[in-house]
């Protein structure tokens, strides 16, 4: 599903954290999104997702107006959005639910999502019992067994070591090629956006949009092109 | 698929007191126990009055002879009982509209407009002051005693909920309804078991207080029940069996409370420092 952002606006109280933003998404793509702290990253996710009202400017969602939240554009958290309370499989029924999937097939496909991310044997846990990374794998399969059409994504490997975020990143990579989506991430790490989206998008610090630099090469064993990581970085240190 | 690297399960387990001190301390925790009684005994035995009247007071031994007796008896279990479901009912009744209306008034700017001056009035009264209205306003005192234990439990409740719900981080929520979810979805799995830790330290302070206040309600209007029968024995100069409703009171609300902070560990194990599962 494709998303339009036009002439978006949005306050924070008397404060403009996004302001005058225009940028297309196309369907399947996928949209890095990078900027200095407080640039507004998160507050345009939230605002993608319906979370948070346009203050002027629209979001279109398929060409049409995004108004509130919907199953159609999901947002992944950077840690912590799991429920605690529930089991991990019980997380990753709960969409399902929503759905108003029937109980006896809740489970089953609740299984078949945790069993892709790699965490078959783990359906009793709570989340408490999981590493920062086996839980960012559930909050993957979660994601997914909602069936979005967009997936929006807070810096989701932010808080994972090294290596656990080049594992997670593969995973994305390979679940997105089963099934393409649209996505939309927020990362700090210009390496990562490189390497997963089609193209990165820079905010500058007062919440406009600096530039969108296109990568040639995504989602291959290649490392990043020189001068596209150049590009990046200066519209970091510029904004 | 790449499942080598984080799949240790973070659980930390602290390890038991070496035996041999944990049966030491009991054995100080026993003595400190045998030790105020025996202080009782003699106090009580050779009739001491330094000020304190120790005199009046009836010696253990006669306290134990009349706890075996009243044990024996029908009307022992029927006050017990009494006592128990007015607890019982005017605690649950707290519970549900406690919680509910904390809730509400966490998630509703309007309810909360409406109904939070009439608490921050009522609060302050202690539900024990209220025992001449309730007498007064309903028909029987049986519903009379039943509405002050409610009362009594009814504000912890309304006010740690209310805590509770507006200390929830939003990520849940924001979780559930970008899942497509309802605002009763968001109610029901997201604020109620989220708010159940801090729920939970409402019902514990409730059940305390309204103990005291059923306790109280009997002995000033009672018909049966521990606290009318303790007051009863007072009067008629069984001083054995004003203690023997203080220790029945005191077992009854160690019971109580033990059995809603079991309940609470049990619906909050997720918590960090919960028990394993």
């Amino acid at each position: 599903m494709s998303l339009r952002i036009e002439n978006l606006t949005v306050h924070y109280g008397p404060r403009a954290v996004l302001s005058g933003i225009d940028l297309d998404v196309a369907d399947a793509e996928i949209l890095a999104v990078t900027g200095p702290s407080g640039c507004g990253k998160s507050t345009l996710l939230r605002t993608l997702a319906g979370l948070l009202p346009a203050s002027s400017g629209q979001v279109l969602s398929a060409g049409v107006e995004v108004t509130g939240t919907s199953a159609e554009r999901a947002l992944v958290f950077q840690d912590d959005g799991l429920l605690p309370w529930r089991s991990v499989r019980r997380n990753v029924e709960l969409p399902l639910s929503i759905r108003r999937v029937p109980r006896a097939r809740r489970r089953v496909e609740a299984e078949s999502w945790l069993d892709q991310v790699g965490l078959a044997g783990y359906e009793d846990h709570l989340p408490r019992e999981l590493s920062g990374g086996m839980r960012q794998r559930v909050q993957l399969a979660r994601t997914l067994a909602g069936a979005p059409r967009v997936i929006l994504a807070d810096e989701p490997f932010g808080a994972l070591d090294a290596q656990t975020r080049t594992a997670m990143q593969r995973l994305l990579v390979e679940v997105w090629r089963k099934r393409p989506t649209t996505v939309v991430f927020v990362t700090h790490d210009v390496d990562e956006a490189l390497f997963l989206a089609d193209r990165v998008a820079v905010l500058t610090r007062d919440g406009r949009l600096a530039k969108v630099v296109e990568s040639s090469r995504p989602r291959t064993a290649e490392p990043a092109v020189a001068a596209e990581r150049a590009e990046v970085l200066d519209g970091l240190v510029a904004a | 698929m790449t499942q080598t690297l984080d799949h240790e399960p973070a659980t930390v387990v602290t390890p038991p007191a070496p035996p041999r001190r944990r049966f030491s301390r009991l054995a100080v925790r026993a003595g400190s126990i045998v030790a105020a009684l025996v202080v009782w005994e003699l106090l009580t035995a050779f009739d001491v009055d330094l000020w304190l009247h120790f005199d009046r007071l009836p010696t253990p031994v006669e306290v134990a002879r009349d706890l075996g007796y009243q044990l024996g008896t029908a009307v022992y279990y029927q006050d017990l009982l009494d006592s128990l479901r007015r607890i019982v009912t005017g605690f649950a009744l707290a519970a549900v509209f406690g919680i509910g209306l904390g809730t509400a008034i966490a998630r509703s700017r309007g309810t909360s407009d409406v109904v939070q001056p009439l608490l921050e009035v009522l609060r302050p009264i202690p539900a024990i002051a209220m025992v001449p209205i309730a007498i007064l306003l309903f028909p029987s005192n049986e519903q009379g005693i039943v509405f002050i234990t409610f009362v009594a439990a009814f504000f912890p409740v309304v006010v740690s909920t209310r805590h509770a719900v507006r200390a929830l981080p939003v990520v849940w929520e924001d979780a559930i309804r970008t899942m497509g979810g309802s605002r009763r979805r968001v109610l029901w799995n997201v604020v109620l078991p989220g708010a159940l830790p801090g729920v939970f330290g409402g019902l514990s302070v409730g059940m305390g207080v309204s103990w005291i206040c059923v306790i109280s309600a009997e002995m000033i209007s009672g018909e049966f029940g521990v606290g009318y029968r303790t007051w009863q024995a007072y009067t008629v100069v069984d001083y054995p069996g004003v203690i023997v409703g203080m220790l029945t009171i005191g077992l009854l609300g160690w019971v109580t409370s033990a059995a809603v902070e079991l309940l609470g560990r049990r619906a909050t194990r997720w918590l960090p420092r919960g028990e394993n599962a």
